[in-house]
């Protein structure tokens, strides 16, 4: 218990990332699968209007800031150090930190489902409830007085925190610790992929964090940033979310695509068609992410000019994605493809995200996108793009990584099963959702009336949702049975060409046992100019010093929360106490002796 | 090959019944009144014929796409007796090309994109009838420009006539939407956003709020009803009149009595009764055929719940509950007179 709360192995970090973002996983599938019942037909009456306001809030909140950004962080902390041949990340006790302020930061938010009675509510009523993109002036305090949108404002400024340490973190891990050998344009996709996110995160998330300040004035301190009547327009949130949320789409989809990179290579036994144009690719949409947000306001009246120059950037984006499509699929041609699990999960990636990819070119067109936008149609198009695409990846690489990170195979069995019954699932939860907007539903409405003759095609969307549920059952099944019973894994069970298939699984404590000398971008494969590496030994030639835990990244951490229970609940002394627990961490944490 | 053939969309009756046979196999009949796939107006055709367009060409890519990574799939199957594969690193010229041939579809859909643009932009010729669309928590207010006309959540139209909706909002962010008579636009506080169309026949079609904007987000629904030329000059001189007042001695002549002395006024308007201006004008409230936004038939039962207890019908309603609150036989006396006001 101790070792694991004092941990500064990035490989235990990474399990706890995991484990808590599974958790978090579960929880937005959960009231994914309420909303799904209150829609099963019309006038539908499991919840009330409030409290589907608060679940498709949290359902979005939860999946983006909980889910999915972290399971992504999982592999970052395992896979990245492993894939440069490096010991751990460059701040280990940073990254830590970074940890346990995502978890307590999604502990915060969480909350407020429960503990409406402090604040004269019932349970259940004072969870977040404006949407997770949390729209002023609706998230002022004259429109949303009570304590709902404060829980939404102080969680996401503690996650924001989370990201950035991690983000810099990873940055100076990449550049920095990578392996002799190892020049920028011989990492693996994934870690490319990880590198560009991360320079989206430390970019993107100070604009939010804007945002979210200018708000947190707004409620708190009688400030008017986003209040028109004070001569000043909601729309500066807006622009100022956007610029943050189209980022943030591809901090979201780069690490998946990343993962794909590696998964297809793998299992098609032929190197990655085209690394340098998927590389640069990558590169250039995070670049041209920053040039579209306003695509997500194209009814917000911007005006002709500014909707064509918008619509025309979004559509250049489609370039650069559909380049790394063609190359996925000229990875796999001329191949020998072993349909594992993984392989499943990464070429359902490829099939659904081109789903998702095309009906976004449907609304980056902005007259027809106002047909579209806030529609179920939209809803359809995040859900490819986001559980078709993000999830899917992800799965790939749990099923490819889950030996190594644990040293026992996952089910294939299982995770077939679990992969067909997530595909079927998914397309009859999100495919009928076209329709259902295309025939006039909107998005965020608890209830519908059933002339809108959308009944029947939100039934079998609902059924799919429940088709889904079951198949993360299956797999949260899958992943209990293997820790007893999975066969165990050797150092490389697929026959991978990147670096950490070379060490043990799992791998020890140092990771390796001599930093192995890189010639070549797939330093395990035997190719026309290169031979295979040689593997490290198996035990270190000279003991490897290796750092102990420390205590002083939960204590900082722990400052934060305490300091948002001050505004929570307008009390002054608290937030003095806040941030004397964190200035007293980090400076245990700077003056901590460098061997513990 | 295909860069070189534009797949022109085939003629709307085929391309409805696709939809109308894909919607059929779901179990999904007709009608639809609030479809973006069924305009009625020039602008949602519009709209219609540029979405159309862009659904051919990513059916085409679709369908290039899977088939050749079905084909990839099944011939490159693992088998025991397959060589190893030849680890090729990439391919300049597919590379090039696979950039190209997206670029180019692009050109396509972004040509007609911008054209529809600046022709929908919210220009309308000058004798077009304006109407000022005023989103609320959680209503619809139209102000007939020219007409110095007041109504709520009911707007009425004349076929073949241009139209300019001059769309803004009371409180937070809301968004117009009528669909089969085209796209949406955000009622924005301070701003005003402009739509413009001309329906192509009469009907009465439904629309709602798209923007999130609160609690009863779902419940803020509104009817276009779209008449000939004389039929809404009928509707507009009526509107234009006083209202009703009520015989003497009669129950809405009581029910009058109250409204007055009431709480009512403070958010109602009924023309030469009361100034309130926070909810929907009250003038002529027996002529429209829904309550609440569009959620319950204007009936004697269904008005009568609604004074007694609004937020028991609809979420979050502002108009609460009378205190003290009203007898049955004051709210019977309210009914009349509301009813009356044709």
């Amino acid at each position: 218990m101790k070792s694991w709360l004092t941990t500064t192995d990035h490989k235990r970090i990474g399990l706890l990332y995991f484990w808590t973002a599974f958790a978090f996983f579960l929880i937005g599938g959960v009231e994914a699968l309420i909303i799904r019942a209150q829609l099963a037909q019309p006038n539908g009456h499991v919840v009330s209007a409030e409290t589907y306001n608060q679940l498709f809030t949290m359902h979005g909140t939860t999946m983006i800031f909980l889910a999915l950004m972290p399971l992504s962080a999982s592999f970052f902390n395992y896979i990245v150090p492993l894939q440069i041949g490096a010991r751990d990340v460059a701040f280990p006790r940073l990254n830590a930190f970074s940890y346990w302020v995502f978890l307590l930061g999604g502990l915060f938010l969480n909350a407020s489902w429960l503990v409406g009675p402090l604040f004269h509510a019932g349970m259940l009523n004072v969870a977040p409830d404006g949407g997770w993109f949390g729209y002023a002036n609706l998230t002022e305090r004259p429109f949303s007085p009570g304590p709902n949108i404060d829980f939404w404002v102080l969680g996401l400024q503690i996650l924001g925190i989370s990201s950035l340490a991690a983000g810099f973190n990873f940055i100076v891990t990449i550049l920095n610790l990578r392996a002799p050998g190892m020049k920028l344009m011989r990492l693996p996709t994934f870690t490319w992929m990880t590198l560009v996110t991360q320079f989206l995160v430390i970019t993107a998330f100070p604009v939010i964090t804007v945002g979210l300040v200018f708000l947190m004035f707004d409620r708190f301190f009688g400030t008017h940033f986003y209040i028109h009547e004070a001569g000043a327009t909601p729309l500066l949130w807006q622009h100022l979310f956007w610029l943050f949320g189209h980022p943030e789409v591809y901090i979201l989809i780069l690490p998946a695509m990343g993962i794909v990179s590696e998964v297809l290579p793998t299992f098609a036994r032929k190197p990655l068609f085209g690394y340098t144009v998927v590389v640069y690719s990558g590169i250039l949409i995070g670049f041209m992410g920053w040039g579209v947000w306003s695509h997500h306001m194209f009814a917000v009246g911007l005006g002709p000019i500014a909707d064509s120059v918008f619509a025309a950037t979004t559509m250049l984006i489609a370039v650069p994605t559909g380049v790394k499509i063609f190359n996925w699929v000229a990875t796999l041609w001329g191949g020998d493809i072993r349909g594992t699990t993984a392989l499943h999960f990464a070429v359902g990636f490829i099939a659904m995200f081109i789903i998702g990819g095309l009906s976004g070119v449907s609304h980056a067109s902005p007259p027809a996108d106002l047909q579209q936008t806030d529609t179920y149609y939209v809803v359809a198009h995040i859900h490819y793009v986001l559980f078709g695409g993000t999830i899917f990846g992800l799965f790939a690489g749990i099923y490819y990584w889950w030996p190594k990170m644990t040293g026992r195979m996952l089910s294939e069995t299982l995770g077939k099963w679990h992969f067909w019954l997530q595909f079927v699932g998914m397309n009859l939860a999100f495919f009928p959702m076209h329709f259902i907007g295309l025939l006039g539903m909107p998005r965020r409405i608890y209830t519908y009336p059933p002339e809108l003759g959308v009944a029947q095609l939100n039934l079998v969307s609902t059924v799919g949702a429940f088709l889904i549920g079951v198949s993360v059952l299956l797999f949260l099944y899958n992943l209990v049975r293997t820790r007893s019973r999975g066969q165990r894994a050797a150092n490389d069970p697929w026959g991978g060409a990147t670096l950490e298939w070379s060490i043990p699984s799992p791998p020890p404590v140092y990771n390796f046992s001599v930093i192995p000398t890189i010639t070549s971008r797939l330093p395990r494969w035997h190719t026309e100019r290169h031979k295979a590496m040689q593997d490290p030994p198996a035990t270190p030639p000279a003991p490897i010093h290796v750092p102990g835990g420390s205590w002083w990244p939960l204590v900082a951490a722990l400052g934060l929360p305490v300091m948002a229970l001050a505004l929570l609940t307008h009390t002054l002394w608290i937030v003095f106490a806040g941030v004397a627990l964190l200035l007293f961490g980090i400076y245990r944490w700077a003056f901590e002796p460098f061997e513990v | 090959m295909l860069l070189l053939s534009h797949p022109v969309p085939p003629p709307r009756p085929f391309r409805l019944r696709l939809l109308t046979t894909l919607l059929a196999i779901s179990g999904c009949a007709g009608p639809y009144p609030q479809s973006t796939l069924h305009p009625h107006s020039d602008f949602a055709r519009a709209t219609d014929v540029l979405f159309a367009d862009i659904v051919w060409w990513a059916a085409v890519v679709f369908v290039l796409v899977d088939v050749m990574l079905l084909v990839t799939l099944v011939r490159f199957r693992h088998r025991p007796d397959r060589p190893a594969p030849k680890p090729t690193h990439g391919h300049t010229i597919m590379e090039i090309a696979w950039t190209l041939a997206p670029a180019v579809i692009l050109v396509f859909v972004a040509v007609p994109t911008v054209r529809t643009i600046f022709a929908t932009a919210g220009g309308a010729p000058a004798d077009a009838l304006k109407v000022q669309v005023i989103g609320h928590q959680w209503w619809w207010e139209f102000k007939y420009t020219d007409l110095a006309l007041t109504t709520a959540n009911e707007l009425h139209i004349p076929a073949g006539k241009p139209v300019r909706l001059a769309i803004t909002s009371a409180d937070v962010i809301h968004s117009f939407w009528i669909p089969p008579l085209g796209g949406k636009r955000d009622a924005i506080p301070g701003k005003t956003n402009y739509i413009a169309f001309r329906a192509d026949s009469t009907g009465d079609y439904s629309g709602q709020c798209a923007e999130f904007c609160g609690t009863s987000h779902a419940n803020m629904r509104l009817r276009v009803i779209v008449e000939s030329d004389s039929e809404f000059g009928a509707w507009a001189q009526n509107q234009l009149a006083s209202p009703v007042v009520p015989p003497k001695a009669s129950l809405a002549e009581q029910g009058k009595a109250i409204f007055s002395r009431s709480a009512c006024i403070g958010c109602h308007t009924i023309q030469g009764v009361s100034p309130g201006t926070i909810g929907p004008n009250l003038t002529h409230v027996g002529s429209r055929a829904t309550l609440a936004s569009g959620l319950f038939p204007n009936d004697s039962a269904h008005l009568a719940s609604w004074i007694a207890d609004a937020p028991a019908m609809k979420a979050g309603a502002i108009m609460t509950r009378m205190k003290p609150p009203l007898t049955d036989a004051d709210i019977a006396a309210l009914v009349a007179y509301l009813q009356s006001l044709k």
